[in-house]
């Protein structure tokens, strides 16, 4: 047996970190949670309140944009319509808006973080071990002091995805950036450019592919925090997966099962042909 | 004062350059002080003066540390020790801002592979240097397209660096480096990647620019042909060090040392020598005989030997103000061509 009295109390202290904060900043929290809830809430009410052809229509306009394929258009619009064929179209908006909220935070801090891991070696030696824990870190873990800060509902559940969806976008931005041909840069260095024009004038255009990747498995995983989402209050397609498992209710939970693949195989398609553009020169696009 | 001028440069490489500094300044060189500390010595006591509008061929083989010499002009790489100055301005001491605008301003560099923007066409490219100034876009279109037209790729100004071959790329990066109209053009083996074919007129189309530009020129290259060809003068570097300064027919005359002759042993002669270089004093005679063919001082061998081999005649060398200053005898042909 390991000697007891080495024990550290780990657990107590970080429970008397979190009484601290929620005694001193919980009106902060309040704040923070009452604002995002505001967007998710209008968010959903837009994509629940909408006919489903107009939503349909969205996602054909969005992928013909992002891949000028017909086949790939006609392909997620059947899909899309499949899920509202299984009865889960109301509750695949709900996921939806979740989604959208979630991963969108999760890049608006992502790409930041990213750029500041490739400027700063020191940065990077310091975030890579956290964004593993971020990775590996059971989501319940973090779920609790969420719960106890944001209490039950969609904000703590978005705020799990973030955690568990924004270390991809952070490494590729990393990555992208650091991998910008090094003559390139010079040549823009001698050319005058200041840190400012230099950023966005060359590395983040030629790291927009990895970005572009990054952003795409950010979605995947925030899809695939949606069940355990549910867990803690959020609404949606997960909601259903776990009343499948309460109930017992094998077929209903394969139903929600295959609308979550469905949706992922969506947003997959969308963000690859995405990415596949900002790869190739606009040249290609002309010819 | 020339227009240029690096005193006593050293660049050390390595986490504690002072210390490696000071064994240099001792006299240790750079193998002995990579094996005492660790540290890499770029560029070792070089002094250089550069003149205004000269072309200036910095040339040695990898490791001689010419790269990194070119790349301390415009301060992409500072030096551990020393000091560079610009027309009596000491560019070391400028803070980011001037630095940058003296980048901008007054300096355009050439690339080994280019450097291009990919994302961006030929014309973007050519405009970029104007952009970072803050040119507006009509303005600096117009004068890219001008530039575009001169290195000779009108008509691709929407094409993309991927879409051209090496020699047009190199073009537009010719063209992107002049658009600013800079003093000094920094060429870092601006040839070197290209096919000997079209190195060759890459070559010829640079001095036709400069003839009518009259840009200060520096000039990387490890290749002594191309460094004789457009060099008006010329520094030899080997492990960082300065090993000889001078003209081209300075170098392939008097070699500095074993390192230049060896360099020099395959140079063909004719290219490089001049008709003042090879004659010898007039026999006391002022007046020019009508019967000899009659060249300037600065006609290269190579074209003095066709003339001479038709008419059979010694060939009399006259300067810039129709003087006659030398006699060049089939003799003194052979015995420059056999050194």
């Amino acid at each position: 047996m390991f000697p007891e009295q080495l024990n550290v109390p780990l657990g107590k202290w970080v429970n008397q970190f979190v009484d601290w904060l929620v005694i001193n900043y919980g009106a902060a929290f309040e704040a923070f949670a009452d604002s995002l809830l505001t967007v998710l809430v209008a968010l959903e009410q837009v994509l629940r309140g909408a006919p489903w052809w107009v939503v349909l229509i969205a996602i054909a306009a969005i992928t013909w944009h992002a891949s000028k394929n017909w086949k790939l258009v006609v392909g997620l619009v059947v899909a899309m319509f499949a899920i509202g064929m299984l009865g889960l179209w109301d509750k695949a908006m709900q996921t939806l808006a979740l989604m959208i909220v979630a991963t969108s935070l999760s890049v608006l801090i992502g790409i930041p973080v990213g750029i500041a891991m490739a400027m700063s070696n020191r940065l990077r030696a310091i975030m890579l071990p956290i964004l593993d824990t971020m990775q590996t870190m059971p989501s319940f873990v973090y779920l609790i002091p969420a719960l106890m800060l944001f209490g039950l509902g969609k904000v703590p559940a978005i705020l799990a995805t973030v955690i568990y969806a924004a270390p991809p976008v952070m490494r590729l931005t990393d990555l992208g950036i650091r991998l910008v041909d090094q003559e390139v840069l010079e040549a823009s260095r001698s050319f005058g450019a200041s840190r400012k024009q230099i950023l966005f004038g060359v590395q983040l255009p030629l790291a927009l592919p990895n970005i572009m990747a990054g952003i795409n498995q950010t979605t995947m995983m925030s899809i695939s925090m949606v069940v355990i989402a549910s867990m803690i209050g959020a609404r949606g397609l997960g909601e259903q997966v776990l009343m499948g498992i309460q109930r017992l209710d094998v077929g209903a939970g394969m139903e929600a099962g295959i609308a979550i693949v469905l949706l992922a195989v969506v947003f997959d398609r969308i963000g690859q042909a995405y990415g596949k553009r900002s790869q190739r020169n606009p040249h290609a696009e002309d010819a | 004062m020339s227009y240029i001028e690096i005193r006593n440069i050293f660049k050390i490489f390595g986490p504690d350059p002072k210390l490696a500094l000071e064994l240099a300044r001792d006299g240790s060189d750079k193998d002995e002080i990579l094996a005492a500390t660790g540290h890499t010595v770029g560029l070792h006591d070089v002094s250089l003066s550069v003149e205004k509008g000269e072309t200036f061929v910095v040339m040695g083989l990898s490791g001689s540390g010419k790269s990194t010499l070119i790349r301390h002009l415009n301060r992409l790489i500072d030096p551990t020790a020393g000091s560079i100055s610009f027309g009596g301005e000491d560019i070391l001491a400028m803070d980011i801002p001037t630095l940058n605008a003296f980048r901008r301003k007054r300096l355009g560099m050439v690339f080994q592979r280019f450097g291009l923007l990919p994302h961006r066409n030929v014309l973007d490219n050519v405009a970029y240097g104007l952009e970072i100034q803050g040119t507006a876009r009509k303005e600096r279109e117009a004068a890219a397209s001008k530039w575009i037209e001169r290195v000779g790729l009108a008509g691709y100004e929407t094409k993309f660096p991927d879409q051209l071959s090496g020699g047009m790329q190199q073009r537009v990066g010719l063209a992107r480096a002049l658009a600013t109209d800079p003093e000094v053009l920094l060429m870092d083996e601006a040839f070197s990647a290209l096919d000997p074919l079209i190195r060759s007129d890459m070559q010829d189309e640079l001095m036709k620019l400069q003839g009518e530009l009259h840009k200060t020129i520096v000039f990387i290259t490890h290749d002594l042909d191309e460094a004789l060809k457009i060099g008006d003068r010329i520094a030899i570097l080997k492990d960082g060090k300065l090993v000889q300064v001078g003209r081209p027919e300075e170098i392939v005359l008097n070699p500095a040392d074993d390192y230049v002759q060896a360099f020099t042993r395959d140079v063909n002669r004719a290219r490089v020598l001049r008709a003042r270089s090879i004659m010898q004093a007039p026999a006391n005679q002022k007046i020019i005989d009508q019967e000899h063919p009659v060249v300037s001082d600065d006609t290269r061998l190579e074209d003095i030997l066709p003339i001479i081999l038709a008419t059979g005649k010694d060939i009399s060398v006259i300067d810039e103000r129709e003087n006659l200053v030398g006699i060049i005898t089939k003799e003194q042909i052979v015995q420059s061509l056999s050194l």
